[in-house]
């Protein structure tokens, strides 16, 4: 028979307020199977810890009951010190007498005491019944995929394969560098961007460990982190590759500005959304970057930018903020007065967004030393007259509805995901969020990981970004793919579903009802198999199986009843 | 009323002149309204002292026709608060003075009646000289 230790914690005041522990101690001390019973101010302390080694050494124990709070706390913490003391882990269980109990209770000693003891005693039966488990080790592919060459995916590329594993990249267009390849120059330094993305993509395609796809798109993903199976499909044919990690980089593109239809929908030539205005601001774009009107070439001298055109509009548009438009508008209009020193640049903003190391002092530059009219409204209609666009909006800091007639209209739309983006996040059965954009696992303490393991993110697919952030996020996302490749191996919680093939009829329901693909029929013996990496050990299977063929391992029927009778 | 903003008038001869007679980069102003916030004679004005300045931005001349610049008592309180370092009473001299050029002085010394004079303060006097005449 097995000879159980228990050790009941104090928590300060936090347990011993409301339950007698001494009391619980000594009626656990004649409990079947308890060999040892103790109590100790705070057991997860170093000298608590110690109380638990010392105890397993000189009394023997071979299994390990900590009344305490709850497992989410401590249940790693107590599995490590009896492994240190030589016990298999998954022998020691913590019975939870503080959120379960001693706070909720705190108005009657007699029967938190009693439910204490209680409590304790199901973990007892649990324990007596625990095997020994071992962690299921999985295999690990240290390869990379990158889904999307945008500078956040090349960056994450260029961080991995510098670190000496391999990359695959995939992008679906002809070259990589994304949409910071379409644009002129980037705020605050108004800095080629050609001359930025050159060393960055020489660094990923120059390097032998990494493979860069083309025109190719992922077509199906099987597997699980570490070892995914990845289709990818370029210019007609179908290759696969083995990965373990992969990093999700596609990027964003623009609000359709035909949405817009108070801004003319799109009617107008010259009406422009802003990544057009930054191709004629390009020296690679298709007027040589000169900024020229696309109606009739002439060179504009009144400009009108209109920010949050289709953004912070629930009603209409879409209800969050782009984010990075009140930076890369200022940056145009003083691109625009460098070029025509002579013109005018009206604004039209609700709130200046200027959030980051010297953007501020950008935008005040754009009003001091270039002039820019700042005029705080959202414009409300654009429409043609007498060869001009007139824009309708208004100046409430004046208290003044206002017009202009412009020679050109630059519409600041706001960054949505890209296109095809649901259907990805679908095939590598990542969660998106309403608009589109993959959701990080927590938005303060996990914002490069998706809920899926494995599966990181990076740039603007996540949420818009400029280019800083962008960068940032791919060498985040790339620091979490080396973490996990650094590691000499991985290992999956062992508390798994097992099938009992003496009991399996092969029906399949459990196949159906495993919400995690981590069940199969056997094409020979036909009955269910467990592919143990995949399950998480929800238990599904186990309530679906007619035949009690599905069980979960260490808790199993035989240690259910028992807790059970140790209650009634 | 719709009002037209243009190059012409935001670039044009009453901000130039503005700009020439103060010395202000009239738009280093963002518009924040501390300047109004704590001016001693904002409650007594048409339009407060930030939006006096917001019309001069637009190129607007209307800015010429508000009390406020009559009822500015040149205290520089905004001066010593703005953030910007706007000097915001030299913008409303400027104002002052841009009327006073065009429409003539706006006080008789001669014509002030004999009693005032014995009763007002030195102070007042000179005060309302560099105000009212150009
Ligand atoms: C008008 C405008 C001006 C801007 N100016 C500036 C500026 O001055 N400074 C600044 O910091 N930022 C600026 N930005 C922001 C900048 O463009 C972004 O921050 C940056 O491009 C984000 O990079 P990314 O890699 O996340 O996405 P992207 O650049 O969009 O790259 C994504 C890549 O993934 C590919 N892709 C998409 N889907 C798939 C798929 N399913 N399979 C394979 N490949 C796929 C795309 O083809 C693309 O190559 C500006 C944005 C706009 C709209
Ligand atoms: S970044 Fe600025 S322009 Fe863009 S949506 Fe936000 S507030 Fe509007
Ligand atoms: S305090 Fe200065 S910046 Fe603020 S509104 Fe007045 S003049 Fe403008």
């Amino acid at each position: 028979m097995r000879k159980v230790g228990v050790f009941v914690c104090h928590c300060g005041n936090n347990i011993a307020g409301a339950v007698e522990v001494e009391r619980v101690t000594e009626a656990l001390r004649s409990y079947p199977g308890v060999a040892y019973s103790i109590d100790y101010l705070y057991v997860c302390s170093d000298p608590g810890q110690d109380l638990i080694k010392e105890a397993i050494a000189e009394r023997d124990l071979d299994g390990v009951v900590v009344a305490a709070c709850s497992p989410v706390m401590h249940e790693t913490t107590f599995r490590r010190t009896v492994a240190a003391a030589g016990l298999n882990p998954y022998l020691c269980e913590v019975a939870n007498i503080r959120e379960q109990c001693s706070w909720v209770h705190r108005d009657d000693i007699e029967r938190a005491t009693l439910k204490a003891t209680q409590i304790i005693e199901t973990i007892v039966e649990k324990v007596r019944h625990d095997e020994p488990l071992l962690p299921l080790a999985m295999s690990l592919v240290r390869r990379a995929l990158i889904i999307g060459g945008g500078i956040a995916g090349l960056q994450a590329a260029s961080d991995i394969a510098a670190a000496g594993y391999g990359v695959i990249l995939v992008e679906r267009e002809e070259g990589v560098g994304g949409r910071m390849a379409q644009l002129s120059g980037t705020y605050l330094n108004f800095d080629s961007t050609v001359d930025l993305l050159r060393e960055k993509i020489e660094a990923v395609t120059r390097n032998p460990h990494v493979t860069v796809l083309t025109r190719a798109q992922v077509e199906e993903l099987g597997g699980y982190l570490g070892d995914f199976k990845v289709k990818v499909r370029r210019q007609g044919n179908d290759e696969e590759y083995e990965v373990g990690a992969i990093v999700v980089a596609t990027g964003y593109e623009l609000y359709p500005q035909e949405w817009l239809s108070e801004y003319g929908g799109e009617r107008y030539p010259d009406v422009i959304d802003g990544l057009e205005f930054e191709r004629m601001l390009s020296p690679t774009g298709p007027t040589g970057g000169e900024i020229r009107c696309p109606s009739d070439g002439r060179v504009p001298q009144e400009v009108v930018f209109v920010q949050c055109a289709g953004s912070r509009d629930p009603e209409r548009g879409v209800a969050y903020c782009s984010k990075i438009c009140c930076m890369y508008t200022a940056k145009q209009a003083m691109m625009y007065k460098m070029q025509v020193p002579q013109g005018q640049a009206y604004i039209f903003y609700i709130d200046i967004r200027a959030l980051g190391k010297g953007y501020e002092e950008f935008t005040q530059r754009g009003m001091e030393e270039h002039r820019v009219l700042y005029l705080r409204g959202k414009v409300s209609k654009v429409f043609p007259q007498d060869g001009k666009m007139m824009v309708w909006g208004a100046d409430t800091l004046s208290g003044k509805g206002v017009e202009v007639a412009a020679d050109l209209v630059v519409l600041a739309t706001p960054m949505v995901p890209s296109a095809g983006a649901f259907e990805l996040a679908r095939k590598l059965r990542v969660a998106t969020d309403k608009h589109g954009f993959f959701s990080e696992a927590h938005p303060k303490l996990r914002p490069v990981e998706s809920l899926t393991p494995g599966v990181y993110l990076a740039g603007a697919c996540q949420a818009p970004k400029d280019i800083p952030e962008a960068v940032a996020q791919g060498s985040a996302a790339a620091a979490k793919v080396l973490s996990l490749f650094s590691q000499e191996k991985i290992t999956h919680d062992p508390i798994v579903a097992v099938v009992d093939s003496e009991l399996c009829a092969g029906c399949g329901i459990c196949v159906e009802v495993c919400p995690y693909e981590a069940r199969e029929i056997h094409p020979l013996t036909k009955i269910a198999v467990v592919k143990e990496v995949l399950c998480q050990g929800c238990g599904a299977c186990l309530v679906a199986c007619p035949n009690k063929a599905s069980q979960l391992r260490n808790f199993t029927p035989t240690q259910v009843m028992a807790m059970i009778g140790a209650l009634v | 009323m719709r009002v037209r903003l243009s190059i012409r008038e935001t670039r044009g001869e009453f901000v130039k002149r503005v700009e020439e007679i103060s010395g202000q980069e009239i738009l280093a102003c963002n518009q924040c309204g501390k300047c109004s916030a704590g001016c001693p004679a904002a409650m007594a004005m048409d339009l407060l002292p930030s939006q006096v300045l917001r019309l001069v931005q637009l190129g607007l001349e209307e800015a010429l026709t508000s009390e406020t610049i009559w009822l500015c008592a040149s205290c520089l309180t905004c001066l010593s608060r703005c953030p910007k370092g706007v000097d915001l009473p030299r913008i409303m001299e400027a104002l002052r003075q841009l009327v006073l050029r065009k429409e003539g002085d706006r006080l008789e010394l001669s014509a002030l009646p004999a009693d005032f004079l014995s009763e007002a303060p030195q102070l007042a006097i000179i005060a309302g000289s560099r105000k009212y005449l150009s």
